[in-house]
């Protein structure tokens, strides 16, 4: 199986590379839109802030070359909101895939620290991605942006407010959390994407 | 519900685990990667290794050490010990930590913590500050807790997440390693004044120690070594624990 990660200016892809390696894969990290285009999968990871990726996937032709992908795409953390309509992170258009604006946490005392950022349970849990994922499971994230509950949401997960955990339309999906640093739940997402 | 997570500490030597006497019959005990894994699947929320090496080589040594934990563990790290300059956070980030924990640096250079910051998020700063209560007063202090500064705690913590830092880790250097308890009162108050999450280092013994921790001071995280590392205290137990009392923890 092909496996492409996204190449672009957002953080922490080798962890993703670290992960997909454990499961037997060799992933091949690129910007060149041949290579993400032939790929089985495409993943989209990243730490970064929302308007500096979207300029860097624009000025590189990579938000068409992300729109139009036909085979399953998990975008994680920064990758999710870039997937979004908009985000509030630098006031920026993203890609649109998903029906759905990024917004940031606000505190509302001081007992919410942000980011929200630790091991927090999932809920709801929809379709294949989690499969064999029980309920209140937890996953890792670190953000100070979320994804508001919508339509395409495949896991809900709750700080401050409710927000999607991950969600799914069409062949994009894609988790806020770290699947490649969330333990054994994390490699059980990540295998039944690599599944799909 | 976000959970309260449990980090053991690693002192890493030359690339070797140090204080791993527990693990006298467990021949790789010395093998930072093989401790790692075994917190790791014992229910360890997030690793920190902290390098004591001296030596510029044990540098290049620490790194490539680090390159091997991202390899093998899935769950998140920090780096930290000896961090003096944006190269060296680059340098560990890429080698695939997740965070890296500044000290002295931060203290003697205080807008490092911005140019982390800005350079690489917030999320990936941790300040730790070891500090010790005097004449009234939590002093802070540099070199691992040898050289007592200008700075007070809450002050100096509250400039830290002003600056960017994304967490604070706070040592009390009159409790560390006497198995007595957090300093609870000073987790408290930290956590009153900062709008980042505050990490419990220092005084673990006993498991009510931590749950104090978490329900006194209000940490969002508690940090052990000595107890996990001679096997007086096992993650499961202790999570056990902590949900008995209400605690919310990841089992």
């Amino acid at each position: 199986m092909e496996v492409a990660v996204i190449k672009y200016n957002a953080g922490n892809i080798y962890s993703v590379e670290c992960a997909l390696r454990r499961l037997g894969v060799d992933p091949v990290v690129t910007d060149v839109p041949e290579e993400l285009s032939h790929a089985d999968k495409v993943l989209f990871p990243g730490v970064g802030e929302a308007s500096s990726a979207m300029k860097y996937l624009r000025e590189h032709g990579l938000d068409k070359v992300i729109a139009g992908l036909t085979q399953p795409v998990l975008g994680i953390c920064i990758g999710l909101q870039l997937l979004c309509r908009h985000s509030e992170e630098g006031n920026v258009d993203c890609l649109g895939l998903f029906d759905t604006d990024v917004r940031r946490f606000v505190s509302l005392n001081s007992e919410q620290k942000i980011p929200h950022m630790g091991w927090n349970t999932l809920h709801n849990l929809k379709g294949p991605l989690f499969k064999g994922i029980e309920e209140g499971s937890y996953a890792y994230f670190v953000h100070s942006y979320y994804a508001p509950a919508s339509a395409d949401c495949i896991a809900e997960s709750n700080y401050i407010v409710p927000f999607c955990a991950a969600l799914h339309r069409n062949n994009f999906y894609a988790t806020q959390f770290h699947v490649e640093k969330s333990g054994a739940v994390g490699v059980r997402i990540l295998e039944n994407f690599l599944a799909l | 519900m976000l959970a309260k997570r449990i980090i053991p500490c690693l002192d890493v030597k030359e690339g070797k685990t140090v204080k791993g006497t527990r693990f006298v019959n467990f021949k790789e005990a010395g093998d930072p990667v093989v401790l790692g894994e075994f917190y790791s699947r014992q229910g360890a929320d997030e690793l920190v290794y902290l390098d004591i090496t001296a030596s510029h080589e044990g540098r290049k040594t620490f790194t490539d050490l680090v390159k091997r934990i991202a390899a093998h563990i899935d769950i998140p790290f920090t780096v930290g010990g000896g961090i003096n300059a944006l190269d060296d956070v680059d340098r560990l980030l890429n080698a695939g930590a997740d965070k890296v924990s500044l000290n002295s640096a931060a203290l003697k250079n205080p807008q490092i913590i911005g140019e982390v910051a800005k350079n690489f998020g917030s999320q990936v700063c941790v300040i730790a500050i070891d500090a010790n209560f005097e004449d009234g007063k939590w002093i802070c202090y540099l070199n691992g807790g040898r050289i007592p500064t200008e700075r007070t705690l809450f002050e100096w913590a509250v400039e830290a997440a002003e600056r960017g830092a994304g967490e604070i880790l706070f040592t009390s250097i009159a409790h560390d390693g006497t198995r007595g308890g957090y300093a609870n009162e000073a987790l408290l108050e930290l956590h009153r004044r900062l709008p980042i999450p505050v990490v419990a280092s220092g005084g673990a013994g006993k498991l009510e120690h931590f749950r104090d921790a978490f329900q006194k001071g209000a940490a969002d995280a508690a940090l052990a070594a000595g107890v996990f590392h001679f096997g007086e205290i096992t993650i499961p137990e202790l999570k056990m624990y902590l949900s008995e009392y209400d605690i919310p923890v990841r089992m």
